[in-house]
């Protein structure tokens, strides 16, 4: 096969990999090269970028393409999903502007970090072989370990980017493992080959491979029993950073869990079904009551994507097309309420310094009465109470468990989403409820304005939901024809 | 105007005020006065808007009026509303009461009168919602929706133990709606569709209906609310405000009745013949038992609250009984539990804004200084106890008439209630109302103001009218009912039918014989 040798492979589906690769690369240059460049210099440089890359991206067709000796794929569920991580990762980038400058913290590498690891993330979401698969995925952790430590003076902050560092080190280990096996048991590494092989059956040496891959890929969606790290990290990580964390990554990992069960291993659903069962039931069952007892709101909301992250699982554990359709939809809805609950964190401000505890909160609704009720619809919203956006995306999860007969996973599920229910519910009572402490000190624009997009995202969704249902169904479309 | 729109017009119209609400500016006093007559407006103009439906409506049929359809969320999930002669008059119902709600508020909430104002609105909008929705997903979002407005009412404008009591309220009331939605879904995937209309006549398989009927069950018994998922129901009654003591025993408790006669009776006819002796034994249960608790009540609020338990209990054993007259016996009393039991609310919210408590002992004597008072509480006392001539009696003797046709020894137990309710709500009416006045500050009591005379006059009204005259009701209901009636008692004859052809068959392949 000297041919397959000389000849270049097609550059045009991997487009948007290459700008944000070469963007990244400017803007370092940048940094390093102009005097005194600020966060803000490189961030509004980042976010151009993304908006080209986003042009590109729309500008793609929705047809399968494969290139790089179909190690990379791009059809319409990349897609979809690359524009949702840029959506998020241009939202962190936003939110950290004024934060970082307030926090002295103000340095160039940051956005150019957000890029690299968004760089990760698309290599992540258009994997179509295992190593595709761990290129991008330490692309992108390399990137989080750093910026996770980002605030290098605060002891917190290091702890959490070592803790991070170390536990993601371990997963990938495990991953690496798995992966080996798969490979060794299958003879590729190349999906469409390891589900072509496995169609006649598979023996125990793959499904233990699939074990430990899914292991160290759970890890980076934060599911119990491989949650561990969250709470801390999320706590210790700056607070827009803890906001990128808890939005592009996770959607990033459960893209490329998609991709792998579906591309690699449709063959094996009975068994990765039950792990999956499993997971999302752990996951929503822990974070539910692991919740309750929390007083800093940035740990909270870590357990809170721990049980989120449970919510979508169960799309997924459904095995069907109606299953990924409302994995896609709930991720949409809890990136988009991620942004505007972590916005509302970042407005905890006093003349001290930012503030993380619950009872800041308290009788926020007096001082600013609409801060107070965005945040309080976020919350009910998160609990999925109707008619708010997060009803619908627990909405279509749960209908297609139903539809598979997962009935005790539905019914599990919605028990613990009661139990959820109390601790954001409790949110709301401190802020609406409880007797007012001190002020917040005022917020900066563009926060209000990624609030305000938020808030009415989550409110509205119910008036109009079409697009993103469609949106979402035609992304399956491309995966399970 | 189209017939088709005016449902939406009535459902969104208060969602319309509380956005105007919204946009008033100025110092608190302005503000305050401002929104409370905005408030009042919309009620007022939505209650007005509502009684065309009553007028226009089509009593001889027993199709859905008013009926409009749009796409929504795709997959035949669509946004549906329409009226037969079941949900139309809990439309007018929740309408009727809201001014009285608003009117209720005037004087007692003073503090964030704004935000107040706009939870009721929202409240009222998603109430409507839920009487007029034709599409089962649509209706569960209007039904939980409620929670939120609700807990904020309780938890901001409560008494003092309201926080508890917030809490207690929204997470039963989840705890038992969720249950619901899986079965909603459950039910989309069987018929492939949420439209009501269809799966009314959708047929549901006998072993899917058990479940069906015990996950709707668990919302609406939670709701009504049920004996033994009834405790939460005093202690949100004890902590709400007046008008959302009104709101809650007058229409949200409905919402569970509603549920049954709507779902569980024409969706799962075979479960619901199969459960109807169990819910018979809890209304039974909830009747005497909650009617006893009552009595040793030494706070007027919670004693109307075991009270409203109590008459609830009439209204679940009426439907299960499924005869024409359990069933429009239930939706009588239904209604007028609505208007008297939300008129003791205001009646005791009266007392509370003068003298800011609730105990029974606190009082004696009010007659002395407030006959006008003493005669509005008496007239609304007697049409919870159901003296004949008010609308209590009609229901009531309607639920056990259809009772005793089905069972004589539920009927004749429930009976007991009706002296019970007697026993407890003479006693309250004799230990508030009757006696010396034995404390001082009892005699500056002054009677009814205008504005709570204006309030709870076409309360008095209503109560006497219906209790005369109860035929406009029941015309409305008739057609709608007996349709019900007979498509559950022709559903549950083939089944019978069925199984006892099967069993014959079955018994001669035994035997042997071809």
């Amino acid at each position: 096969m000297e041919t397959a040798v000389t000849t270049l492979p097609a550059f045009s589906p991997a487009l948007p990999e290459m700008l944000l690769a070469a963007g990244a690369l400017l803007l370092l240059m940048y940094g390093v090269f102009r005097k005194h460049a600020t966060a803000r210099d490189t961030a509004y440089g980042a976010l151009a970028l993304f908006a080209i890359v986003c042009g590109v991206l729309i500008g793609q067709s929705g047809g399968r393409v494969t290139t790089f000796e179909g190690m990379f794929v791009i059809d319409g569920f990349t897609k979809y999903v690359k524009i949702l991580v840029l959506l998020a990762a241009a939202a962190a980038i936003i939110m950290s502007m004024n934060f970082m400058e307030r926090e002295k913290i103000d340095r160039f590498e940051f956005p150019v970090l957000i890029v690299l690891a968004t760089l990760g993330m698309f290599a992540m979401v258009s994997a179509n072989s295992l190593i595709a698969l761990y290129l991008g995925l330490e692309l992108q952790s390399l990137a989080l370990y750093v910026i996770a430590a980002f605030n290098r003076d605060s002891t917190r902050s290091t702890e959490a980017g070592l803790k991070y560092f170390v536990l993601g080190a371990l997963s990938s280990g495990m991953l690496l493992y798995g992966a080996s096996m798969v490979y060794g048991f299958t003879g590729s590494v190349d999906f469409n080959v390891i589900a072509h092989v496995l169609e006649a059956g598979a023996n125990t040496g793959v499904i233990f491979g699939l074990v430990f891959v899914l292991a160290g890929l759970t890890f980076k969606i934060s599911a119990v029993p491989f949650h561990m790290w969250t709470p801390d990290v999320y706590e210790g990580a700056p607070t827009p950073v803890t906001a990128f964390f808890a939005g592009a990554p996770k959607l990033a990992a459960m893209a490329l869990i998609i991709n792998l069960l579906y591309g690699a291993f449709p063959h094996l659903l009975p068994e990765w079904q039950q792990i999956i069962v499993f997971i999302s039931i752990a996951s929503m069952v822990l974070a539910a009551f692991a919740a309750i007892g929390q007083n800093n709101i940035k740990r909270l909301m870590a357990y809170s994507s721990i049980g989120h992250m449970g919510y979508a699982l169960v799309g997924l554990a459904a095995g069907t097309p109606e299953g990924l359709r409302g994995v896609l939809i709930y991720m949409t809805i809890y990136v988009i309420m991620n942004i505007g609950v972590f916005c509302c964190i970042l407005m905890m401000r006093r003349q001290e310094g930012m503030v993380e505890s619950i009872d800041d909160l308290a009788g926020l609704s007096r001082h600013q009465p609409l801060l107070a009720f965005v945040f309080a619809m976020l919350m009910f919203s998160l609990a999925g109470i109707p008619p708010l956006a997060g009803f619908f995306g627990k909405f279509y999860v749960f209908m297609a468990a139903i539809q598979a007969h997962l009935y005790p996973l539905a019914v599990i599920g919605v028990l613990s989403s009661v139990v959820g229910a109390f601790y954001y519910l409790r949110i709301v009572k401190v802020m609406y409820f409880d007797e007012p402490a001190e002020a917040f000190e005022p917020m900066p624009g563009e926060l209000t304005a990624m609030l305000t997009i938020s808030g009415i995202f989550t409110m509205l969704f119910f008036v109009y939901p079409l697009p993103i249902i469609a949106g979402a169904q035609s992304a399956v479309a491309a995966l399970m024809p | 105007m189209t017939d088709g729109s005016i449902l939406s017009l009535i459902t969104f119209l208060p969602l319309a005020g509380a956005l105007l609400i919204a946009f008033v500016r100025g110092d608190e006093a302005t503000v305050a006065r401002n929104v409370r007559y905005v408030a009042l407006w919309t009620t007022g103009f939505t209650f007005i808007l509502s009684l065309y439906i009553w007028w226009k409506f089509d009593p001889t049929t027993a199709d859905f009026q008013f009926v409009q359809e749009t796409e929504w969320l795709g997959g035949s999930i669509n946004y549906h509303v329409g009226v037969d002669g079941i949900s139309m008059l809990f439309v007018i119902l929740t309408t009727f009461l809201m001014p009285a709600c608003i009117l209720a508020s005037w004087d007692a909430i003073q503090t964030r009168v704004k935000e107040y104002m706009i939870a009721f609105l929202v409240l009222e909008t998603l109430m409507i919602g839920v009487f007029c929705s034709l599409d089962l997903v649509q209706f569960y979002i209007f039904f939980e929706g409620g929670l939120i407005p609700m807990y904020l009412i309780i938890g901001v404008w409560g008494g003092p133990r309201r926080i508890y009591a917030s809490f207690k309220f929204f997470l039963y009331t989840l705890l038992g709606s969720l249950l619901m939605l899986l079965a909603i879904m459950a039910m989309y995937w069987d018929a492939g569709t949420t439209d009501i209309t269809v799966l009314l006549t959708h047929e549901f398989p006998a072993g899917m209906q058990t479940w069906l009927w015990l996950a709707f069950f668990a919302s609406f018994a939670v709701k009504m609310p049920m004996w033994p998922v009834h405790t939460w129901l005093p202690d949100a009654h004890v902590e709400a405000p007046t008008a959302g003591s009104v709101i809650l025993a007058g229409i949200l408790l409905k919402m569970g009745g509603y549920g049954f006669l709507r779902f569980s009776l024409p969706m799962f006819p075979l479960a619901s013949a199969d459960f109807a002796p169990f819910v018979f034994a809890l209304s039974v249960i909830a009747i005497v038992y909650t009617s006893l608790v009552a009595l040793v009540q030494e706070d007027m609020k919670k004693l109307i609250a075991y009270s409203s338990v109590a008459h609830m209990g009439f209204v679940t054993m009426g439907i299960f009984a499924a005869n024409q007259q359990g069933v429009q016996g239930s939706i009588f009393q239904m209604l007028s539990h609505g208007w008297v039991s939300g008129a003791l609310f205001l009646c005791v919210g009266v007392i509370y804004d003068r003298l800011h408590t609730r105990e029974i002992s606190a009082y004696g004597g009010l007659v002395n200084r407030m006959p006008l008072y003493a005669v509005a509480f008496l007239i609304f006392t007697m049409a919870n106890v159901g003296l004949p001539g008010t609308s209590g009696f009609v229901g009531e003797f309607l639920t056990l008439m259809g009772t005793f046709m089905v069972n004589t020894w539920v009927a004749a137990l429930a009976a007991t209630g009706v002296i019970l309710s007697a026993g407890y709500a003479l006693y309250l009416y004799r230990r508030v109302v009757f006696g010396e006045i034995q404390r001082d500050v009892l005699k500056s009591m002054k009677d009814l103001n205008m504005r709570e005379a204006l309030t709870l006059a076409p309360l008095i009204a209503t109560t006497l009218f219906f209790g005369i005259y109860p035929t406009p009701i029941f015309d409305i209901t008739a057609v709608s009912v007996e349709h019900l009636v007979a498509n559950y008692h022709a559903a549950v004859e083939a089944h019978q039918t069925a199984m006892g052809s099967g069993m014959l068959t079955h018994l001669a392949s035994l035997i042997g014989i071809q």
